[in-house]
């Protein structure tokens, strides 16, 4: 089999991992007879034709399995053409890729051959080809093998900068009808250990300068949207606690593209769910950048999200009692929670009202987005001159312009009425849901 | 500060030439309508004073900038110079004007026109040097790596520390067809050319295949369910698409059938 064809079928297999950030660690230097470097914030050098990120060389060792996880399209029982990749032909192939700036370096994942030992040691050895014989100091991305002896993966950690165990569904339940060969245990035991010794060689290398680094950019996973019935709420409130307890860098959702029937699955043609994916990337940025909890975003009563607004749109109009926010005075983490107001330009306003009040066209400069936050905010006590307050208008302003427009088609926005009605206890009623725009709403316009 | 009078500043295109404009406005105590580069001939109805280089008065301007206002303003006037905005030479004197009355605090001043509309520019100007560094592309040439780029600001003197030190080991060239300068690295020797001109040699066959196997890679990688046009374009603007590997035709074998994989005419790059 020629390189093209294998290249073709390990890419094919590896696609629907969704993580491919190459973000974490500055590596400026290393030896002068070697080739490479990494920047913290990461670099994308493509984009496919879905938009997303081609950041690097994302490949399977071999997508031969002994498994047969019903979501993964490299599952035993299904019928795809198979290859293999030798060490050697993936060293060469990311050390070309990398000289002619394609890639910021190598995601390595593979299915089980022989046994989770021996397929961890293949992939071992290939990084090893990469780091030690080519001096390759660029990005390495290793998928741990789920059952592969611990200090296989503490080879493994050395030689990689960031190692990804997944999570691949978000409860024991779906765990078990989906994948029978994979346990919560089995997944999250390796994580634990990988965050125990992330820590651990965090000591070593401020008591010994020559201490291997391990994963020195982390731990990140990953988990299908849309193949089990969990909620938006379980699966947020499952990611805090990954960020937490484990202190994972990233957690990446993936929305569930069929690949083939399979009676316990979404059949095939359905469409994958991209806007709850979405939603799922905001409130994941929300907990990690903006200082939300998961229980602020959704909760018990509210499981899934609102398919018309954001996730913070969403909640400031749950919290009116939180504004107007006055913008020269308000902490950080005020401004952070305003509708149109993001990290640069809240850092932005702090920056700049030292020198000067603030007043509307100074917010356009520093790049607010007025349409939104006018409802939310005050300026020197001010409210922005000419703003008329009516609910169909915040509606409008605070939609993507997309949602705007299928809700036109669907009979207008005389059927959303929620600042009419307010109930005896004085708080808004949930808003209205429509949970079969989901689907079709287009997504990621520009938004994320 | 200084009255504004109906006069043009002609200098020689250099940072000292410029920093001697600067002296100049404070010697005169005016602010000029316009600086112009000596390569650009302008038609003005404005009187045109012609400002020589001189080392000294430069060398004055460019010490006082970090003592008087800051070393982050010297960073940024630095990098405001590499921009292409017409008004950029402008926009400098003004900016320093401010800087020499209010000292550091002018970083802060962020919703000022002047400051505002220089970082816009620096922030336009860095963020195409991003860019550069995520789409250059390379090809070997018996072991000798060229690209060719079509920035719209002087991106080479921002991205030269990143690609010296990634290719440490190679020998490679980036020419910067907009501006006619390059980044040379030779011997673990880096040096910026001007005035020169560049066209890449005809790729060997070795080079032909590692370019199909990325295209072909990048064919792959994408999920037909989640097509999605707007949002790669967004990420990856149009106008770098002419000089990248995944959207050039193979001569020998132009495929209709990676067309339509793509979604896209890679033959018909355009502008925007």
């Amino acid at each position: 089999m020629d390189m093209f064809e294998k290249l073709k079928i390990l890419g094919e297999s590896a696609k629907y991992d969704a993580s491919c950030t190459s973000s974490g660690v500055d590596r400026k230097g290393g030896a002068s007879d070697g080739i490479g470097s990494a920047a913290s914030c990461g670099l994308c050098h493509s984009f496919a034709a879905d938009g997303r990120c081609i950041s690097l060389l994302k490949i399977l060792m071999t997508n031969f399995c002994l498994f047969d996880c019903k979501y993964c399209v490299n599952r035993r029982s299904n019928d795809v053409p198979r290859a293999r990749f030798t060490p050697d032909e993936i060293a060469d192939l990311t050390i070309n890729f990398y000289r002619r700036n394609y890639i910021e370096g190598l995601f390595l994942s593979s299915g089980i051959i022989q046994s989770p030992d021996y397929t961890c040691e293949q992939m071992i050895e290939a990084l090893s080809l990469l780091r030690n014989k080519y001096k390759f100091y660029g990005y390495i991305h290793a998928k741990t093998i789920p059952g592969a002896d611990p200090e296989l993966i503490n080879r493994l950690g050395t030689l990689a900068d960031r190692i990804s165990v997944n999570i691949e569904l978000p409860s024991q339940k779906s765990l078990n009808t989906l994948a029978p060969d994979k346990s919560k245990s089995s997944i999250l035991l390796p994580m634990g250990h990988i965050t125990n010794k992330i820590r651990q060689n965090s000591y070593e290398i401020v008591k010994y300068k020559a201490a291997p680094k391990f994963a020195p950019a982390g731990q990140s996973t990953q988990m299908i949207i849309g193949a089990t019935p969990d909620t938006d709420f379980q699966i947020l409130r499952l990611s805090e606690a990954m960020y937490g307890k484990y202190r994972l860098k990233r957690v990446f959702y993936s929305a569930y593209v069929p690949v083939g029937d399979q009676k316990l699955l979404p059949p095939a043609g359905t469409k994958p769910p991209l806007l709850r994916e979405h939603r799922l990337y905001q409130a994941d940025w929300l907990l990690r950048f903006y200082g939300f909890k998961a229980e602020e975003i959704l909760d018990e009563q509210h499981q899934e999200f609102n398919p018309l607004l954001d996730p913070k749109c969403n909640w400031a109009l749950h919290h009116p009692e939180c504004f107007p926010v006055e913008i020269n005075k308000a902490p950080y983490e005020m401004l952070l929670r305003v509708p149109g107001i993001g990290v640069k330009s809240a850092q932005k306003i702090v920056t700049a009202r030292r020198q000067t009040k603030l007043d509307y066209p100074d917010l356009r400069k520093l790049g607010v987005v007025l349409k939104r936050a006018n409802y939310f905010i005050l300026c020197s006590g001010k409210r922005a001159e000419g703003l008329i307050v009516t609910e169909t208008g915040i509606m409008r302003q605070l939609m993507s312009a997309s949602a705007v427009k299928e809700l036109e088609q669907k009979g207008g926005f005389e059927q959303l009425s929620f600042f009419a009605q307010e109930d005896s206890a004085g708080k808004f009623p949930a808003l209205p849901s429509l949970p079969t725009v989901e689907d079709t709403v287009k997504c990621l316009t520009g938004e994320m | 500060m200084f009255n504004g009078r109906d006069v043009v500043y002609c200098y020689d295109g250099s940072y000292d030439g410029l920093l001697c404009c600067v002296f100049e406005s404070f010697v005169r105590q005016e602010t000029p309508v316009g600086i112009t580069a000596g390569t650009q001939e302008q038609l003005t109805l404005a009187e045109v004073l012609n400002v020589p280089t001189n080392q000294e008065k430069a060398a004055r301007v460019a010490a006082a900038i970090p003592q008087k206002i800051s070393p982050r303003s010297e960073e940024l006037v630095k990098i405001a110079f590499l921009t292409f905005g017409e008004d950029k030479d402008l926009l400098i004197l003004k900016y320093l004007q401010i800087g020499f009355r209010v000292g550091a605090a002018v970083e802060n001043m962020l919703a000022d026109d002047t400051v505002n509309a220089l970082n816009k520019a620096i922030l336009h100007c860095t963020n195409e040097a991003h860019r550069m560094k995520q789409f250059i592309r390379f090809s070997d040439f018996d072991g000798y790596l060229a690209a060719v780029i079509e920035p719209k600001n002087k991106v080479i003197p921002l991205i030269a520390d990143h690609f010296t030190d990634r290719y440490r080991n190679e020998n490679f060239l980036i020419y910067d067809e907009t501006h006619r300068m390059a980044l040379v690295y030779h011997s673990h020797r880096a040096e910026i050319v001007y005035d020169i001109y560049f066209e890449m040699p005809a790729a060997s066959a070795e080079e032909e295949r590692y370019r199909e196997l990325w295209k072909s890679f990048y064919d792959t990688i994408a999920i037909k369910e989640r097509y999605n046009p707007r949002c790669r374009m967004t990420m990856m603007p149009k106008r770098y698409w002419k000089h990248m590997t995944e959207f050039s035709e193979n001569e020998f074998a132009p495929s209709k059938s990676r067309t339509e994989a793509i979604g896209v005419n890679p033959s018909l790059p355009e502008n925007n």
